[in-house]
C-alpha cells in the first residue's frame, strides 16, 4: 500500500492518523511530486485534515522531548524525498514503543531522522554565518540566499534577536519567499521583481557607503590570511564552493 | 579619508593575525532595549581564511607602535615596518558597520604598547565603553589585558568585555627570557589571577543579588608560540595543564611559529611553520578537556614528545593494550571515550543505543564510528573470533597502511636530499 500526500507537515501528520484508523499493515509514504503509480500496489491519497494533524502533533509532543520534536521538525524541513517515509515510520515506531524509544540509534528511522536533522542544523548554522547583508538605498539590510534546505523558519529568531534595531530582509531565491523585519515583527513576504535584482541589487539601489565597507571587508579578509600556512583543502571544507556566491569577501 | 582607512586596516589586521584566538563562544549576552547584537553560546565562524582558520571576530590592533622589542613579534620596536594607529571612533565605526552586515561576530581588540601599559589599556577601554554605552552594542568583545595595567582599569574593562586574554608567548620562563629579556611569566600570571578572582567574586555576588553585572562571561584564554624555542611537547602541555587548572582558562592556543625575522635565536626565515606538531598539541588539549585524559597519561618522562605519525589517542591505546579490547555493550562511558576511532558524539550514541539491545558492527558504522580504526580495540555483538593477539607495532602498521595522513603531502619539515 502506498499513501500519497502533498508534502506539507499537516499532510504528513494526517497520514499517521489515517494509518491508525485503518491499520492497513505495511505502508510506504510518497509525496505527490515523486509518486509514480504502478500496477501492483494500491495507493491511497491523503486528504489534509487540521484536527487530525493537530491530534497527532500533540501526541508526538507528549511522547518526545523538546530536543526530539525539534529534530523531527528539522528533518521535515530538509525536504529530502525519502525523509517523509522515514518520518512517518518513525512516528509510528515512537507511538508503538514505551517512552525513550527515540534514543535507539540502532533503529534505521531514528538514525535517518537524526542524520537529516543534523544536516539541516548545519545548513541553518551556515546561513547564520554566511548571510551578508547589503545596506540598500532605502535603509533596509538585504540578503538573497538559496539554501539546500528550507531553513528560513529556523533562522528567524536568531536574526530577529540580533538585529533588533535595523530593518532587514532575507530572501530565499529557490523557494521564492522571504522574511522581512520592520523593527517590530518578522513577516513572510514574496517579492515580484526579476530574479537578477533579487540576487544582486544594482549599484544605484544600494547605500552610498556600501561599496566602501565591502572593500574594507575584502581588505580585512586578505590581510588576516597567513600565506605560509595556506591550506586550500581545509578552506574549502569549511566554506564549500557553493556558498561562495553569497560571500562578499569571495567576490572579485 | 577612506584610502587611509583601508591602509590602516590592512596594516593593523596584518599585525594582529598571529594571535590565533578567534573563538566567539561562551557568552550569553542578550540584546537589551532593542539594541544591536547578542552573544551566541557556541559562537559563529563567519568565514575562513585561505589557510583554513576561522574568521569570527574583527581582529585588529589599535596600534602597532610598541615600546617593547620581543624577538618573536612582528610589531617589535626594532622591526622596520609601516606603523599605524586607529582612532577610537574608527574602530567603533568599523565594528558597527561590519557587524550590521553580518560579517563578524564581534571585535577582538589588542594593541602594541605605546607610552605605557595604563595609557594603552585606557584607550582600549574607551573603545569598548563607546560600543557598549553609546552604540547599544551587545555583540562579542574579546579584549587583551595589557600586562602591567592597573587593576582598576582591568576591572572596569571586564565589565564590558566578554573575554579577556593575555598571552604567555613562550611555554617556559627560560624560553621567554631568551627572546624577550624584559618580560616574565609573572607579568602574565598576576593579571590572569586578578581577573579570575574577580570572575569568581562576581559569580558569588550574582547568586545573592540578581542585578550584579556580567564580568568577562566568556572567561579568559592564553596563547603559546610553538617551535620558536626548543621546548618538548611535555613541557608545553604541562604548562597548559597548569594554567587550565590554576586560572580556569577556557582555552589555551598553540600557535606554530612563523619565521618573521633573521634573529639567530630562532628558526630562520622560510622555515615551514610546524603545522603537524601544532595539530598534535591541539589533539592532546582536546583529550585533556573532553576525553577525561590526564596529561601525565599522554606525556611523561618516558614519552616527552607526541608521536608524529599517529594521533595521541591511538598512541596511548597502543601503549596500554592491557585495557583493550573494550566491550562496547558493557564498558563504562569513560572507557568507550578512550577507544581510538570513537568520538564524544559516537560514544554518547552508543551508551544510549545499547539499552535497546546489543550493538552490532553495522550499527556502529551507521552511528559514525571509524570502524576500521576502532575494530582493533573493541568487542561487540558480532565481532569475529580471533585466535591471536596482535602486538602494538602490528596494529599500528595495519592502521597506517589503511589511512593516509592529510599532512603527509605537506610535511615539508622532512629534509629533502634529492629533488
Amino acid at each position: 500500500m502506498i499513501y500519497v500526500f502533498d508534502g506539507s507537515l499537516e499532510g504528513l501528520l494526517t497520514t499517521v492518523f489515517e494509518w491508525y484508523e485503518r491499520k492497513p499493515g505495511e505502508v510506504i509514504l510518497r509525496t505527490e511530486k515523486f509518486y509514480q503509480p504502478d500496477a501492483f500496489t494500491e495507493s491511497f491519497p491523503i486528504q489534509n485534515d487540521r484536527t487530525k494533524a493537530d491530534r497527532v502533533w500533540a501526541a508526538l509532543q507528549k511522547k518526545l522531548s523538546k530536543e526530539w520534536v525539534r529534530k523531527f521538525y528539522c528533518a521535515y524541513l530538509s525536504e529530502i524525498p525519502e525523509i517523509f517515509n522515514s518520518l512517518f515510520l518513525f512516528t509510528i515506531y515512537i507511538f508503538q514503543n514505551p517512552a525513550g524509544a527515540e534514543k535507539n540509534y540502532g533503529n534505521d528511522h531514528v538514525l535517518a531522522l537524526s542524520k537529516a536533522a543534523k544536516s539541516v542544523e548545519r545548513e541553518k548554522h551556515r546561513m547564520e554565518a554566511f548571510i551578508r547583508f547589503q545596506h540598500t538605498a532605502d535603509g533596509i539590510f538585504y540578503c538573497g540566499i538559496d539554501p539546500d534546505f528550507n531553513v528560513l523558519p529556523l533562522i528567524l529568531n536568531h536574526f530577529k534577536n540580533r538585529y533588533a534595531d535595523q530593518k532587514w530582509i532575507i530572501y530565499d531565491l529557490k523557494r521564492h519567499y522571504g522574511l522581512f523585519y520592520d523593527l517590530t515583527v518578522v513577516e513572510e513576504i514574496t517579492i515580484e521583481i526579476n530574479l537578477q535584482a533579487l540576487k544582486q541589487p544594482a549599484a544605484h539601489q544600494l547605500n552610498e557607503k556600501e561599496e566602501l565597507y565591502a572593500h574594507l571587508w575584502k581588505d580585512y579578509f586578505k590581510s588576516t590570511n597567513i600565506v605560509s600556512r595556506k591550506n586550500t583543502k581545509l578552506h574549502i571544507k569549511h566554506v564549500p564552493k557553493r556558498y561562495w556566491k553569497y560571500l562578499t569577501e569571495k567576490q572579485l | 579619508m577612506s584610502e587611509r582607512l583601508r591602509e590602516k586596516l590592512s596594516i593593523l589586521a596584518d599585525a594582529a593575525k598571529y594571535d590565533v584566538s578567534c573563538s566567539s563562544s561562551g557568552s550569553d549576552r542578550k540584546n537589551t532595549n532593542k539594541g544591536i547584537g547578542n552573544g551566541h553560546h557556541s559562537g559563529i565562524c563567519h568565514t575562513y581564511t585561505e589557510d583554513g582558520r576561522c574568521v569570527s571576530l574583527l581582529k585588529i590592533l589599535l596600534t602597532n607602535h610598541c615600546i617593547f622589542d620581543c624577538a618573536y613579534c612582528v610589531s617589535r620596536k626594532s622591526n622596520d615596518i609601516e606603523r599605524a594607529a586607529f582612532t577610537v571612533d574608527e574602530v567603533v565605526e568599523l565594528t558597527m558597520n561590519f557587524y550590521r552586515r553580518n560579517f563578524i561576530e564581534g571585535l577582538f581588540l589588542s594593541s602594541g604598547i605605546f607610552k605605557n601599559a595604563d595609557y594603552t589599556m585606557e584607550r582600549l577601554l574607551r573603545v569598548v565603553k563607546k560600543l557598549r554605552l553609546e552604540q547599544n552594542y551587545n555583540g562579542y568583545i574579546h579584549l587583551k589585558t595589557i600586562p602591567g595595567a592597573s587593576e582598576e582599569l582591568i576591572k572596569e574593562a571586564g565589565l564590558y568585555a566578554d573575554r579577556m586574554s593575555i598571552n604567555l608567548e613562550m611555554p617556559t620562563e627560560t624560553g621567554l627570557k631568551l627572546l624577550a629579556p624584559d618580560k616574565s611569566h609573572k607579568d602574565v600570571i598576576k593579571p590572569l589571577g586578578f581577573v579570575q578572582n574577580q570572575i569568581v567574586q562576581f559569580k558569588v555576588e550574582k547568586k545573592l543579588i540578581k542585578s550584579v553585572p556580567k564580568f568577562v562571561p566568556a572567561g579568559q584564554s592564553t596563547q603559546m608560540v610553538i617551535g620558536a624555542t626548543p621546548e618538548t611537547d611535555k613541557e608545553i602541555m604541562y604548562t597548559a595543564d597548569a594554567f587550565y587548572k590554576n586560572f580556569a582558562l577556557r582555552r589555551v592556543y598553540y600557535s606554530g611559529y612563523i619565521p618573521i625575522s633573521n634573529d639567530t635565536r630562532m628558526p630562520i626565515l622560510g622555515t615551514q611553520p610546524p603545522l603537524l606538531r601544532e595539530n598534535r598539541l591541539y589533539q592532546t588539549d582536546w583529550l585533556m578537556r573532553f576525553y577525561g585524559f590526564k596529561v601525565q597519561e599522554i606525556l611523561n618522562d618516558a614519552n616527552p614528545h607526541l608521536e608524529i605519525d599517529i594521533d595521541p589517542k591511538l598512541s596511548w591505546a597502543l601503549r596500554n593494550l592491557k585495557h583493550f579490547p573494550v566491550d562496547i555493550n558493557t564498558a563504562p562511558y569513560r572507557m568507550i571515550l578512550r577507544i581510538p576511532g570513537i568520538g564524544v558524539m559516537s560514544a554518547q550514541k552508543i551508551v544510549q543505543a545499547r539499552q535497546f539491545g546489543k550493538l552490532h558492527i553495522y550499527q556502529l558504522k551507521n552511528i559514525g564510528v571509524a570502524y576500521s580504526r576502532a575494530k582493533h580495540f573493541i568487542k561487540c555483538a558480532d565481532t569475529p573470533f580471533q585466535m591471536k593477539d596482535f602486538q602494538a607495532t602490528q596494529i599500528k602498521a595495519f592502521i597506517l597502511a589503511e589511512s593516509q595522513s592529510k599532512y603527509l603531502k605537506t610535511d615539508s619539515n622532512q629534509l629533502i636530499l634529492f629533488k
